[in-house]
């Protein structure tokens, strides 16, 4: 009896062994596409943007057609204003609401905001962009740096909002209550402890927003609209990364179609920057909180 | 905490037993010397303090137990300051018999020098302070000498014993004195024994061993 | 030497919704002593000791009725100042809440927030603080680390340390060494008989052998109600209340 129960048992310890080897190697093999999809892109877009990315591409301006030659150093400083004005729009409302939702608000309330929330991430970038047209474009009579930042920085506005809105409710309530119960009024239990708790947290959330909205195409065509030279107010139209990346992809000339590939190096790599920094930051910070 | 508690512990124990050896020394030295007053205060002062370190020596060991939940050498000792609180005050009992019946014993012509009863006392007396020094000062070996010297007081009462019993002999007047002598004699075999047991009561909590009644195989009861 | 910190409650009732939480509670605490209250789970012992500061404020939907003085002060009267309040009435948690903070500005913090900012007086009352909680000779050469990267037992005396650092009254603790091992719980036992000079403590514990160890008298608290409140030597060796008695006799609960 014991004999025949442990040799059944033998043979589903070898099936329940087989599944599960057999488990590992499907999910190793879905890691591995990821890795081989992200891998090509990378090199396809080395490949073809390499020849075009020297100093030069970094320091002038676009040439005119036929003209060999020419960078992208508008765009790039461009992008960079852009990215500020969407962050200094974009971070203190997000925040503020996020910050909000999770101490003040009655959960009802809370729970509107998120969907709402939820929702404007649905919405298409353009849609923003339009947006953005109507109440600053329109009024100002001129595609502008502002209205572009403006139309950035909404866009981040919700995704910020849920972001912070949840690290902040990860803190936990007993940090709360330490503070008010040492005579801490609560905005200065959450401006002193809770928001410096949830710091690692809001940023990253921040940093992922920027990575996102730092490649929009589309809100930027009919606000900050490019421009082809160094523009000197924020009241003008500015150039943008992505906008040239458009621009020259769409044109006829193979020489464009190689700067558009270094442009579009160049967007990756200063997401990659800005995220590299600010990650530096908070590992830091938090190395140092947790005492490592 | 536990550590002030058990000092505590020790000094009510150390008072107590100081209170009830100077119990004895007047008990022998009131009836030698012939002070009544000595012997009237071992039994209206100082026995009712005893009583009163009795009970506070007994709650400080509840409460210390209910409290504080001592283990290992510090339940070894609350145990036995438990058991050396009851030993002291039968030995303060004892002296109290010692001292009535001295009081009786002065009251009358003496039988002869009392030498050997002066003996006697003298060793009990060394023995029980002995048998504290030993808790005092956590000496195994002073306690295992107080053990051995029971036997010198048990044959100084034998001797007592064997010379009262020739000496009643034929002579019926002296007969209610040496009856007196004999309780007195064996209240002071009894201290010796009570100091005996605060002795291995000390190597219980040095060493965690019982060493009473250790002759033979005696027979292990289990419930 | 005056002594500041009693605690006395009249006839308290407090209601979460549609809950009795605390029925009927009077009780006096005594400056200076150490007091503690055990119970079942769900007891309202919890409850009761966040009555003291106020902390149930915090809670939606809950009602006070009754009194509770503090230092003869009712503090559910509207005039209170709350925040006041809990710069008198200290607590320190179940879980160690150190801020996201240096552990020298741990405990400096409080002191900030009143308007502190002479450097002399703060480096002097953390160094008090931190002395006073037996904290400073491990800590003393690395003020500026993260109060984080304290051991558990070393976070909650830091948050005891930030507790007396804005000189209180009363100190409440709240299942102060749950997360604890032995050996740091001991710390803080320790820690409560030396403070008790200064302070008056009370503090909630579902490890009645603490209770029994630190505290001078003990309540017993169930279904909101205290049942015996007394002694802790008398609580623990010749309870009144036959419920007292097979609860720490273990027979239930």
């Amino acid at each position: 009896m014991k004999v025949l129960i442990h040799s059944s048992f033998e043979r589903t310890r070898r099936r329940r062994a087989i599944w599960d080897r057999a488990m590992v190697y499907v999910l190793s093999l879905c890691a591995i596409g990821v890795l081989f999809i992200l891998f090509n892109i990378l090199t396809h877009l080395f490949i073809q943007g390499i020849t075009s990315l020297n100093p030069e591409f970094f320091t002038n301006l676009p040439k005119p057609v036929g003209e060999k030659g020419g960078g992208m150093a508008n765009a790039i400083a461009g992008t960079f204003t852009l990215l500020g004005l969407a962050v200094c729009l974009g971070v203190p409302i997000g925040l503020g609401a996020g910050i909000y939702l999770s101490e003040y608000a009655d959960l009802k309330f809370a729970h509107a905001v998120r969907f709402m929330s939820d929702v404007m991430n649905g919405i298409p970038s353009i849609v923003y962009g339009i947006f953005a047209y109507t109440v600053c474009v329109l009024p100002m009579k001129s595609f502008s740096a502002l209205s572009g930042g403006f139309a950035l920085g909404i866009m981040m506005i919700p995704m910020i909002t849920r972001t912070s809105e949840q690290f902040v409710r990860m803190v936990p309530v007993q940090l709360r209550e330490a503070g008010l119960a040492l005579g801490v009024p609560k905005w200065r239990v959450i401006v002193d402890i809770v928001v410096p708790a949830a710091l690692g947290g809001i940023m990253t959330g921040i940093m992922v927003t920027l990575a996102r909205v730092a490649g929009e195409t589309a809100p930027l065509l009919f606000t900050a609209f490019g421009n082809r030279y160094w523009q000197h107010s924020l009241a003008q139209p500015i150039a943008a990364l992505p906008l040239q990346v458009f621009t020259y992809a769409i044109s006829p000339f193979d020489d464009w179609h190689r700067q558009a590939w270094a442009g579009a190096i160049v967007l990756i790599l200063m997401v990659f920057m800005i995220n590299g920094w600010a990650q530096f930051y908070v590992v830091r910070h938090s190395r140092w909180l947790s005492g490592k | 905490m536990l550590r002030e508690k058990i000092t505590e512990l020790k000094h009510l124990l150390i008072q107590d037993a100081g209170l009830v050896e100077d119990m004895i020394s007047r008990s022998m030295r009131g009836l030698l010397e012939k002070n009544a007053d000595m012997l009237y205060q071992v039994v209206k002062n100082q026995e009712p303090r005893v009583n009163a370190f009795d009970r506070s020596i007994d709650e400080l060991c509840v409460e210390t137990i209910a409290r504080y939940e001592p283990v290992a050498r510090d339940l070894r000792l609350v145990i036995m300051i438990i058991k050396m609180n009851k030993d002291l005050e039968r030995i303060a009992d004892h002296a109290v018999n010692v001292s009535e019946s001295g009081l009786y014993l002065i009251a009358n012509p003496f039988l002869g020098s009392y030498e050997d009863l002066r003996i006697m006392g003298e060793n009990t007396v060394a023995m029980m302070k002995d048998s504290i020094n030993a808790f005092v000062n956590e000496d195994i070996a002073m306690a295992q000498l107080v053990c051995d010297r029971d036997d010198i007081v048990d044959e100084a009462g034998d001797k007592i014993l064997k010379d009262l019993t020739v000496l009643m002999k034929g002579k019926k007047d002296v007969i209610p004195r040496a009856l007196a002598l004999m309780r007195i004699a064996h209240n002071l075999e009894r201290i010796a024994d009570l100091s005996t047991n605060i002795a291995e009561e000390v190597i219980y909590i040095v060493e965690g061993l019982d060493i009473k009644h250790h002759s033979g195989d005696s027979p292990q009861i289990t419930p | 030497m005056d002594l500041t910190g009693s605690i006395k409650v009249k006839n308290l009732n407090f209601y979460y919704g549609d809950n009795h939480m605390l029925k009927n509670i009077s009780m006096t605490v005594e400056p200076h002593q150490i007091v503690a209250m055990i119970g079942p789970s769900g007891c309202g012992k919890s409850t009761l000791i966040r009555i003291f500061n106020r902390m149930n404020d915090l809670i939606p939907s809950t009602r006070v009725e009754g009194e509770v003085l503090v230092d003869g002060v009712n503090i559910y009267d509207k005039e209170i100042d709350v925040v006041g309040l809990r710069r008198r009435v200290g607590m320190v948690f179940q879980k160690s809440t150190p801020f996201p903070k240096s552990i020298y500005e741990n405990i400096a913090y409080g002191l900030k927030i009143v308007g502190i900012k002479d450097h002399r007086i703060l480096n002097e009352t953390v160094e008090k603080s931190l002395k006073r909680a037996a904290l400073w000779e491990e800590v003393k050469d690395h003020l500026n680390k993260s109060a984080m990267s304290l051991s558990g037992g070393q976070q909650q005396r830091l948050c005891i340390a930030r507790a007396i650092a804005v000189d209180p009254e009363i100190i409440l603790m709240d299942e102060p060494c749950s997360a604890l091992d032995p050996i740091a719980t001991a710390r803080i036992e320790e820690l409560m008989g030396n403070l008790k000079d200064e302070y008056t403590i009370v503090i909630v514990t579902h490890n009645m052998q603490q209770a029994a160890r630190v505290s001078d008298k003990t309540a017993f608290l169930m279904h909101g109600q205290i049942i015996e409140f007394t002694k802790t030597t008398d609580f623990f060796t010749k309870p009144s209340s036959k419920i007292t008695e097979d609860y720490i006799t273990g027979r239930f609960g």
